[in-house]
């Protein structure tokens, strides 16, 4: 039976990853996400597992890879500055092939910046987070509930492709209440861990984990068959939310806590008589570039709008391919942009049609 | 025919990578020698760091991780409090253990993890072609300090075994060095004792192993344990510097 609790993002997060099977939490304090590690210190304990704070960021990541080496579930969560610091250990996590769970409750940058929410590290995300040729699966919730059912899908989706996972939250979701339903989170037929390094006990030869290849063409390889479990993710893990875009003449791309500015805002817009609609990347790698292409075929504009000065723009300019013009609107530093301001936004573009 | 000398079943039977007269390749042999003994090969999980030994696990039989430079404390952690059972060691150079990782290694002691820590101390940053350590001594030429490191400029050397042996999360902390067979024997001895701690749960143990680097201090194999003697012994004093067990409240949480 269904129940619903009434509960913060950050604590969703938290009982989410739990309820998956992640007994352990890596972490080091940081605003907007310190509930995640509070409700961990306080819960782990109880149920057999540990919450370790470590001495910095680059300590959790490093903790976190050698619990995932060890083939253990396991997850660290920050923000913003913080994830800057993780991003060598994720660097060497996808280069090992490691799975795991990164949670980033964005807030408003660069440097210190802010502690308002923002979704201002997409491209570090999506594209820059560490040195070298990787990916990670990024999963963008918009409610408190998808904080909870995504945490749970992204140590399945860990799993299943050997790489890390990022939710990638911003502190407006970590810190809001919703009502959450536990029981609704799909499980997966997961591969055995046969690579990971718990000591041989005599059945096997020994496990390395390893992103160090000195000679160029064995790094090489390594790089392409990674690239092909990628590839896998592209074709088959792309996950979107449409809102009346079936006849909508301006499409609007928003993720996360935008998006539900974004769905009032259009429903503004039918009512003043302009065709809009949304999509909404839960994917954000991999991107939803050929819905949107698709979309491109029939919608007369496009329209990003973000917590930031755009950034996923670019993937949604990628992705229509100058089909259609795209046009960006934002708010940044932590300020949220208004149902009325991304109402005008639509507005405008729709007399220009 | 009875053999009397042969490779640890923990060594690989692969050529080593080291330069001639390097001692990384006795302190492996140690380590692999006191695997075997204590009869842990299929349950140990070694850590090799950046640097001279990076290679580190392609030479030893157990499963071994390769960490980011001065990260081998935080993945050894993250190994041991998942699989408390295991036994974890990290194998870490001066610039990864004392520079670098400096925060991974002190947190790592303070908070009496059950590791064992390997550390060569060769004053010099072999890898990258002999660069200044946190280990160099001071006068010291290197690739950057040309004119001798001065303490004014790049500061002092840190004695490792000092400083942690003031943690009380620290069983643990012994300098040796395999200059000769009698520095050799003590220096199994602590490096076994380093790891039947471990099998006791007394927590952190580390033993600094005081070592040679011909190629980067320019000098012959057979000078450069003379130099080792002559200049990083009185700078470096071998001894136990701190031997007892982690303070930890009851009950045990996680194998600690």
């Amino acid at each position: 039976m269904s129940e619903k609790v009434l509960m913060k993002g950050n604590e969703a997060i938290a009982e989410a990853a739990i309820s998956a099977g992640c007994l352990y939490f890596f972490g080091y304090p940081i605003t907007p996400q310190t509930e995640v590690a509070e409700y961990m210190a306080r819960r782990l304990p109880k149920v057999g597992g540990l919450c370790l704070q470590a001495e910095s960021e680059v300590a959790a990541i490093n903790m976190l890879m050698g619990a995932s080496s060890a083939g253990t579930r396991a997850m660290t969560s920050s923000s913003s500055p913080g994830i800057s610091l993780k991003s060598e250990g994720i660097s060497y996590i996808a280069g090992c092939d490691l799975p795991c769970l990164i949670v980033n409750v964005q807030r408003g940058g660069p440097g210190l910046g802010g502690i308002q929410p923002s979704q201002q590290d997409y491209y570090q995300a999506t594209r820059g987070v560490g040195h070298g040729d990787l990916r990670l699966i990024v999963l963008a919730p918009s409610s408190v509930q998808e904080m909870a059912s995504l945490t749970a899908e992204a140590f399945d989706l860990a799993d299943t492709y050997r790489m890390p996972a990022m939710l990638l939250a911003d502190g407006a979701l970590g810190q809001m209440m919703e009502p959450v339903d536990f029981s609704v989170f799909p499980k997966r037929e997961l591969p055995e861990k046969t690579w990971a390094t718990n000591g041989t006990k005599g059945k096997r030869k020994k496990n390395i984990v390893n992103s160090l290849f000195i000679e160029p063409d064995k790094l090489e390889q390594s790089i392409l068959a990674r690239y092909e479990r990628y590839a896998k993710v592209e074709a088959e893990e792309v996950r979107f939310e449409e809102v009346m875009t079936e006849d909508a003449d301006i499409v609007l791309v928003a993720f996360g806590i935008t998006a539900r500015i974004a769905k009032s805002a259009i429903a503004e817009a039918r009512k003043a008589g302009v065709k809009a609609g949304l999509l909404r990347p839960i994917t954000l790698w991999p991107f939803p570039k050929k819905r949107l292409n698709e979309l491109a075929d029939t919608a007369k504009a496009f329209l990003s709008v973000e917590m930031s000065m755009g950034q996923m723009v670019d993937d949604v300019r990628l992705a229509v391919n100058g089909k259609r013009p795209v046009s960006f609107f934002g708010r940044t530093g932590g300020m949220i942009p208004s149902v009325e301001e991304v109402t005008a936004e639509i507005m405008k573009i729709g007399e220009s049609l | 025919m009875k053999t009397v000398f042969d490779r640890p079943a923990a060594l690989s039977d692969v050529p080593l990578h080291y330069c001639p007269g390097c001692t990384h390749g006795i302190v492996h042999r140690l380590v692999a020698e006191t695997i075997d003994e204590l009869g842990i090969l299929d349950n140990t999980v070694g850590i090799a760091p950046v640097g001279c030994s990076v290679f580190a696990y392609n030479y030893f039989e157990c499963d071994m991780i390769e960490a980011a430079h001065g990260r081998a404390p935080a993945v050894a952690t993250g190994v041991k409090r998942t699989h408390p059972d295991t036994v974890v060691f990290t194998y870490q150079g001066d610039g990864d253990l004392a520079a670098i990782g400096t925060a991974e290694t002190v947190h790592a002691a303070t908070r009496g993890e059950n590791i064992t820590v390997i550390f060569i101390n060769n004053c010099i940053y072999g890898m990258t072609g002999g660069q200044m350590a946190p280990t160099t001594i001071p006068g010291q030429v290197t690739t950057t300090s040309p004119y001798g490191r001065k303490r004014n400029v790049q500061g002092s050397p840190i004695r490792v075994c000092e400083m942690l042996s003031t943690l009380d999360g620290v069983a643990l902390a012994a300098r040796v060095t395999v200059d000769c067979p009698k520095n050799i024997i003590q220096a199994k001895k602590m490096i076994k004792k380093a790891f039947q701690n471990q099998l006791d749960k007394k927590g952190f143990s580390i033993i600094e192993v005081l070592s040679t680097c011909p190629t980067n201090w320019g000098l012959s194999p057979k000078d450069a344990l003379q130099w080792l003697r002559d200049n990083m012994i009185p700078y470096y004093p071998l001894g136990v510097y701190k031997d007892g067990e982690a303070l930890r409240d009851d009950p045990a949480e996680n194998g600690q």
